[in-house]
Parts: structure tokens; C-alpha cells; sequence
């Protein structure tokens, strides 16, 4: 278990602007997910829990163990922290084999005890074959398993990975996230682990927290944030909806409907607790889940907003459309390829997929 | 007529010993520069890069008020061994001592700081101490570019002249290295002698140089 409440202050510079870190967090056995985009203060916060770099003021505490304090001024080397770090090159060091880069992480045991836990991590990872070679003589796959399986080795008491997923190709990735799941399931371990792939978070993440300019704007489980952003802001990182303004026009909590005001036209959508007509609210809603129809000879109404297309955007699902008003729908290729290449058309919004912020 | 060869041979010893010392020192120096942060860190980086910028005879006069039979340590020298320090060949080990281990401390510190931080972090949460972070990680990881250093290092302790002349003389067969011949064949018109020096030095100094770029050049390409 872990808790973690930081705040450091960075000076602008050149080439970067003024920057706080203010965030607070706790994280239990399993795997902690901070997403957010680049320079939102992720890795900082794990620099900061490794021992990296030292905070202004705050409290981290791992398992009882006190590693910093900013009122009693306590501030533990990272040598003393036991957290294991898997950076985002893996930092095999690359003069040693990789036997002896796992050797390294175990040097404090006695010479028998070392070579059967290094033998046994070598197993647990599939890398007994390839323990004599040098980093840049394995595959990719086989040196982040190598960088995982020597961060475990030090008997840590969690473990921080920056951004593993970076730059692998998806054969890669799925790799990766198998060796992840090894350690949540093999080391009953708090994880921390920094992304800024969505996917991610749902392949691995048993929490989320959604960090943004140094902050944390909401936390719970991957399926809840997507479920209900806490946010305007948060439902704009996780770039997942069509987002649009509306006016609450009228709420009917017997029937659980409501009817929204959208430009000239009006939408019918559930009940939306907690608001009143009158009411501008921020309605989002999944792509995937919208419909469009060319406007040709179909009348508006019926839940749908007339728009022009803008652009349309091959995706592995479907065609993406992409409109002037910034809504986005998906349709199946071969329908899209049928309608040909009309540009007006109505968007359909079935009313039980609209949420409100 | 015979060529003597002591000032080449004299200048191979004082030149391999001072490197050793420099070396030994420099490398630490370096590490304190390149790892730790301490009060008086930019006075200590600004002392030892002086010498590459101060007149040869600055330091020998400073190497001299320290060393003299006058001063506490000439006079130690002197109880302890029976002879003075100055004008022995001595002397011109700490002369070249101080004309090159600036040098190999830039050098050092820089072939340390160019050593990716992550390796060091990563040993560090690996629990490994930072001695043996420094042995086991740092040095070998920029061994290459430091024996380079050391290689420069020996190169310019060969050639010191200005610092070697205040303190060790000009003694033939007891303290004249090989800048001091050359200058004194010169001087007496022994072209033939002077030729030979100046083409030996020549071709060791290339040979170091072409070695240690060789190093350098693999290093990078790591």
C-alpha cells in the first residue's frame, strides 16, 4: 500500500513553462494506472516516489515506511525506497549480460540463495536461454521481461514503470501487458504505471487516475471514468465522445426523459439528474453509437441534427465521419461506400445513449 | 656522433608516473564534479581549470613556493628523504602533474556526465550503493572515453616545458626531459639531436592522439 501526496514547484525555463505538481493518491496491491497526456506531470510523480527527485512539500508512505516528509524533513535515498523502476528504455545496463544485470539486483543475498532466485526469475520470464547475451543482442520483448523480472529481483515493495508500452509495435504490447498482468497475479504488488493509451488502461488498469497539469481530476476504475467523466476537461482527454452543448428545455423524472434544445433543433435524451431546464449542459456521447444517414429525401427531427461533412477518417471498425460542427459518427464501410459522396447529412442520436457531464 | 636518448626515456617515466597520479586523482575529482553537489563546488571547478589558462611559469612559481626547500612540505621532503624535492626529476613528475591533470579532469568529468542517468537511477533502485554504483556502472560505461582522457593526459605531460624548467632545471642526465633538450639543442645548435627528439615526440604524440580518438569513436558508437 502505498500513499502518495506531492507538490513541487517548477520554475519556468526555456523551453518550458512554470509547472506545479499537486497531487495526492493511494494505491493498493494490483494495477494503478496514471493517464493522462505528455507533460501532465506523470512521471514526475513516479521520479518523485522513486526518489528521484524531491518533492517541496507532502508525505509518501510505503507500507509503513516513511520515504518522504516534508515537515520532518525526511527524505529517503532511492536506494533505501524498494520500489523497483522499469524505465522506459528498460536501463538494461549494457556492458553486463543480462545474468549478470539480474545478479546485480541481487547482490545483497548470499551467493547460493542469489543463483536460485536469479534462476527462478529467469524461468518465470522465459529468459533461461538467452542469459548470456548482452541487451543488444535480445529482442525487445525478451529486454523488457529482462528490465521487469531485475526490478523484482530486488524484492521491492512495489513497482513504478513509465510508460513500458512506448513505441512497441502490438505484438509487443500485448507481450507487455501479458508480462504486467504475471506481476499483479505472481506478486500481489502495488503497480504504478504511466500511460497515456487509453487501452491500456482497460487491458491492465484495476484503478485509473486521470492526471492533468500536475493535478488529479478524477480516479476510480477505467469502466467507471469512461462511464461518467467528472469533467468537461477529463471527458476531452480520454478524446473518446462527440461533445456538444445543449439547453435543457424540459425534465420529466416520471417518464426518466428529457428534451434538449440544440441550435433550432431539439433532442430527446433520458432523465439528467441534477439539472434544471434552463440549464446549458455538456452532452457526450460514443461515436461507435451515433447514427448517420445521408439528408437526401430524410426529413430532420426523429433525434436528428442536419451537418456537413468535413472529413471522413478510415478506422479499423468503420468509416469515421467527421462533421463541420465537430460530432463524429461511425458507419459501416459498405453502407458509406453505397450513399456515395454526398456531404449533407443527418445525424441520429438514439436517445437512450446521451449523457450529460 | 651518438644522440642522447636519457631526455626521451626521462620523459617517458615522468610522463607515465605523473599520468598515474593525475589519473587516480582526477578520475575522483571528476566524480565529485560530475556526482555531488557540495558548497565551493564552482571554486574547486574554477581551481582546476586554471592551470590551462595560467603562463607555465604562474605554476611553476606557485609549485615552487610550494615545494621549496623553504616551505613546510620541501622541508618534509627533505627530512624524510636527505635530498630537496626542487630540481630532481621529482619535481618534474609534479610539474607535469600540474600542466595535465586539468586536462583529464574536463575530460573524465565530461565522459562520466555523458553516461545515461537512467543506468545510475536504475541501479540506484536496485539498491546498489553509490560506491558501488560508480565501479560497477559509471566507470565502465565511460572507461572508454576516460582512458582516452588518460591517454591525452599523457600526452601533454610529455610535452610540459615552462612548469618542468622553474622546478626541476635544466640538469642533463638527471632532470632534462625532452621539451627541456630540444629547446637546449636548439639553443646550442645541435641540429641533428633536436631533428630526433622533435620527430619522436612528433610520432608518440600522433600515435596517443590517433589511439585515443579510435577510443572515443568507439565509445559513441556503443
Amino acid at each position: 500500500m502505498i500513499s502518495v501526496r506531492v507538490r513541487k514547484q517548477f520554475a519556468a525555463a526555456p523551453g518550458s513553462v512554470a509547472f506545479t505538481l499537486d497531487l495526492e493518491f493511494t494505491a493498493g496491491p494490483g494495477v494503478t494506472v496514471l493517464f493522462g497526456p505528455s507533460g501532465a506531470g506523470k512521471t514526475l510523480t513516479l521520479e518523485c516516489i522513486a526518489g528521484f527527485l524531491r518533492p517541496d512539500a507532502g508525505r509518501i508512505e510505503l507500507d509503513g515506511l516513511l520515504l518522504f516528509d516534508g515537515v520532518s524533513g525526511v527524505c529517503l535515498p532511492p536506494q533505501e525506497r524498494h520500489c523497483g523502476y522499469v524505465f522506459q528504455n528498460y536501463a538494461l545496463f549494457p556492458h553486463m549480460s543480462l545474468r549478470s544485470n539480474l545478479d546485480f539486483a541481487a547482490e545483497r543475498l548470499p551467493r547460493l540463495e542469489r543463483h536460485r532466485k536469479v534462476q527462478e526469475m529467469l524461468d518465470r520470464f522465459h529468459l533461461e536461454e538467452v542469459a548470456g547475451r548482452f541487451p543488444h543482442e535480445l529482442s525487445g520483448g525478451q529486454r523488457q521481461r529482462g528490465s521487469v523480472a531485475r526490478a523484482l529481483l530486488a524484492a521491492p515493495k512495489m513497482v513504478l514503470l513509465d510508460e513500458p508500452a512506448r513505441g512497441l509495435d502490438a505484438p509487443l504490447r500485448a507481450e507487455l501487458h501479458e508480462v504486467i498482468r504475471e506481476v499483479r497475479e505472481g506478486f500481489q504488488l502495488p503497480v504504478v504505471l504511466v500511460t497515456h493509451d487509453l487501452e491500456e488502461c482497460f487491458a491492465l488498469g484495476d484503478r485509473m487516475q486521470v492526471v492533468c497539469e500536475g493535478r488529479i481530476v478524477q480516479s476510480g476504475t477505467p469502466e467507471s471514468i469512461v462511464e461518467q467523466p467528472a469533467s468537461l476537461e477529463v471527458a476531452r482527454l480520454l478524446g473518446l465522445y462527440d461533445l456538444f452543448q445543449a439547453e435543457v428545455r424540459s425534465l420529466d423524472p416520471g417518464a426518466r426523459t428529457s428534451r434538449l434544445r440544440v441550435g433550432e433543433y431539439e433532442l430527446a435524451a433520458p432523465y439528467l439528474p441534477g439539472k434544471f431546464k434552463g440549464d446549458r449542459v455538456w452532452m457526450y456521447v460514443l461515436p461507435e453509437r451515433v447514427k448517420a444517414v445521408p439528408r437526401e429525401g430524410q426529413r430532420a427531427g426523429a433525434n436528428r441534427i442536419p451537418a456537413t461533412l468535413e472529413r471522413t477518417v478510415e478506422r479499423p471498425q468503420g468509416m469515421r465521419l467527421e462533421f463541420t460542427n465537430g460530432l463524429r459518427a461511425e458507419v459501416p464501410r459498405e453502407e458509406f461506400a453505397a450513399w456515395g459522396s454526398t456531404r449533407e447529412w443527418l445525424i441520429e442520436f438514439p436517445p437512450g445513449e446521451l449523457r450529460a457531464l | 656522433m651518438d644522440l642522447d636518448w636519457f631526455p626521451f626515456w626521462l620523459s617517458l617515466r615522468v610522463a607515465a608516473l605523473s599520468t598515474l597520479i593525475a589519473t587516480v586523482g582526477g578520475v575522483w575529482l571528476a566524480y565529485l564534479l560530475a556526482n555531488r553537489s557540495f558548497h565551493g563546488k564552482d571554486a574547486l571547478d574554477a581551481a582546476v581549470t586554471l592551470p590551462l589558462v595560467l603562463p607555465p611559469t604562474v605554476l611553476g612559481y606557485y609549485l615552487l613556493v610550494v615545494i621549496g626547500r623553504e616551505s613546510w612540505f620541501g622541508r618534509a621532503w627533505e627530512a624524510v628523504t636527505g635530498a630537496p624535492l626542487v630540481f630532481t626529476w621529482q619535481a618534474a613528475v609534479l610539474a607535469a602533474v600540474l600542466h595535465s591533470a586539468p586536462l583529464l579532469i574536463k575530460s573524465a568529468r565530461a565522459a562520466l556526465e555523458s553516461v545515461d542517468h537512467d543506468y545510475e537511477r536504475a541501479a540506484r533502485t536496485l539498491g546498489a550503493s553509490e560506491w558501488r554504483l560508480f565501479l560497477r556502472v559509471t566507470l565502465p560505461l565511460a572507461s572508454r572515453s576516460i582512458l582516452a582522457a588518460v591517454g591525452l593526459a599523457f600526452a601533454r605531460a610529455l610535452g610540459d616545458f615552462g612548469v618542468t624548467i622553474m622546478v626541476a632545471g635544466n640538469i642533463p642526465g638527471r632532470t632534462q626531459t625532452v621539451a627541456v633538450a630540444i629547446y637546449d639543442a636548439v639553443e646550442s645548435g645541435n641540429g641533428t639531436a633536436a631533428r630526433a627528439l622533435v620527430l619522436a615526440v612528433s610520432a608518440l604524440a600522433l600515435g596517443i592522439l590517433w589511439l585515443a580518438n579510435r577510443l572515443q569513436a568507439r565509445q559513441a558508437a556503443r
